[in-house]
């Protein structure tokens, strides 16, 4: 494939990822915070997100999973995955999280499961979405091409 | 170094903040630090209310400014060195919370001056009084954006040139959080065309005045 299908591919796959809400704006603040001193940043901080992710939600399963839900450990973890998806731009699990809260708040056991399923949907749709955003950014570079920069216009 | 030179000085270094990030998020870390370094900040990260406290040397002695040797991610730092200009940290967090911090610095009479910035994802008007009240320079809504930083930045480099005014003017107004505002206009980093007077020059006029 020539370099400017590639990157045209990109951009339209980028695009898509708005425009279907999975990413919101904030991961276009990321985008602004890279550049040729930190060529990786954005790529960074999404595997810190999924580090984090992984991690939080094999908790949740845990805690959900006791005779007795204990609340109070649950609600955290669910304000730490909305605070570090927001952080990325990961719209729809951040939203996916506060639909969970409320839950939590009323101490919901049957509807906190069937968040954390719609949370973990999300999840993995954002993260399936970004690891093929990074292989395409991947093979842009690979191919001596620079990334273009995100147009806002739409 | 440690005392602030208020003489301006063309030759030397830019004054760079020195901004302490205290946030129990990874993500929300690296974020903050790049958003800083990229606006020409100095940063120091730490994941706890506690850990920043023992970084400006708080912990057990207060108000001690002897100087210590600290031991962060296994380097050792001397914290005489490191003075903090800037404090901006994140509201929840385990153990003491962020407004538990603003009022252990706002406590100390060595610390009171350093200007405190509350990050929070939660828009809870009693939460944002409270912390102005206890002395916050500002609240911001996160996720933090490039544009609030450097509008922070320049809040902070500002308000180093009129201490005096400001000292009465800056604890009574709540409510000013800073939004996402794309009319922001700080462009190249001119810090070096800033007269003398930087924000680590009202730390050392306050200790020379015999308080408590």
């Amino acid at each position: 494939m020539e370099l400017v299908q590639m990157q045209k591919s990109l951009q339209d796959y980028t695009k898509s990822l708005f425009l279907e809400g999975v990413l919101d704006s904030q991961f276009l603040q990321l985008q602004q915070l890279q550049d040729e001193s930190n060529p990786d940043f954005v790529s960074q901080v999404v595997t810190l997100f999924f580090q984090d992710s992984d991690r939080i939600l094999n908790d949740l399963s845990l805690s959900l999973d006791q005779q007795v839900v204990d609340f109070k450990k649950v609600d955290p973890h669910v304000h730490q995955l909305k605070g570090s998806s927001s952080s990325i731009g990961a719209q729809r699990v951040k939203n996916a999280c506060v639909v969970f809260r409320t839950f939590c708040e009323q101490q919901n056991v049957e509807g906190c499961h069937r968040c954390l399923q719609q949370v973990k949907q999300e999840y993995y749709l954002v993260k399936n979405r970004l690891e093929t955003l990074f292989k395409l950014e991947q093979q842009i570079v690979a191919s001596g091409g620079v990334i273009p920069a995100m147009e806002l216009g739409f | 170094m440690a005392v602030g030179d208020l003489s301006s000085s063309p030759s030397s270094s830019s004054p760079e903040l020195h901004v302490l990030a205290v946030d129990d998020s990874f993500v929300d870390r690296k974020v903050i630090e790049r958003l800083l370094r990229i606006s020409a900040c100095k940063v120091t990260t730490v994941e706890s209310g506690t850990r920043a406290l023992q970084y400006l040397g708080l912990d057990g002695d207060k108000g001690s400014s002897a100087p210590k040797v600290l031991f962060l991610s296994s380097r050792p730092l001397c914290f005489l060195d490191l003075k903090v200009n800037l404090i901006v940290t994140d509201y929840s967090m385990p153990g003491l919370t962020g407004y538990e911090l603003l009022k252990k610095i706002k406590e100390s009479s060595a610390l009171r001056e350093i200007p405190v910035v509350i990050m929070s994802s939660e828009n809870i008007q009693p939460r944002i009084e409270e912390c102005m009240t206890e002395g916050a320079e500002d609240f911001l809504l996160k996720p933090v954006k490039l544009a609030d930083v450097k509008r922070l930045k320049e809040l902070i480099m500002k308000s180093g040139l009129a201490e005096e005014e400001d000292n009465k003017a800056k604890h009574s107004c709540p409510n000013r959080i800073l939004q996402n505002n794309t009319a922001s206009s700080s462009s190249s980093h001119d810090v070096s065309s800033l007269d003398d007077v930087t924000p680590s020059s009202k730390r050392m006029k306050l200790e020379s005045r015999a308080h408590d």
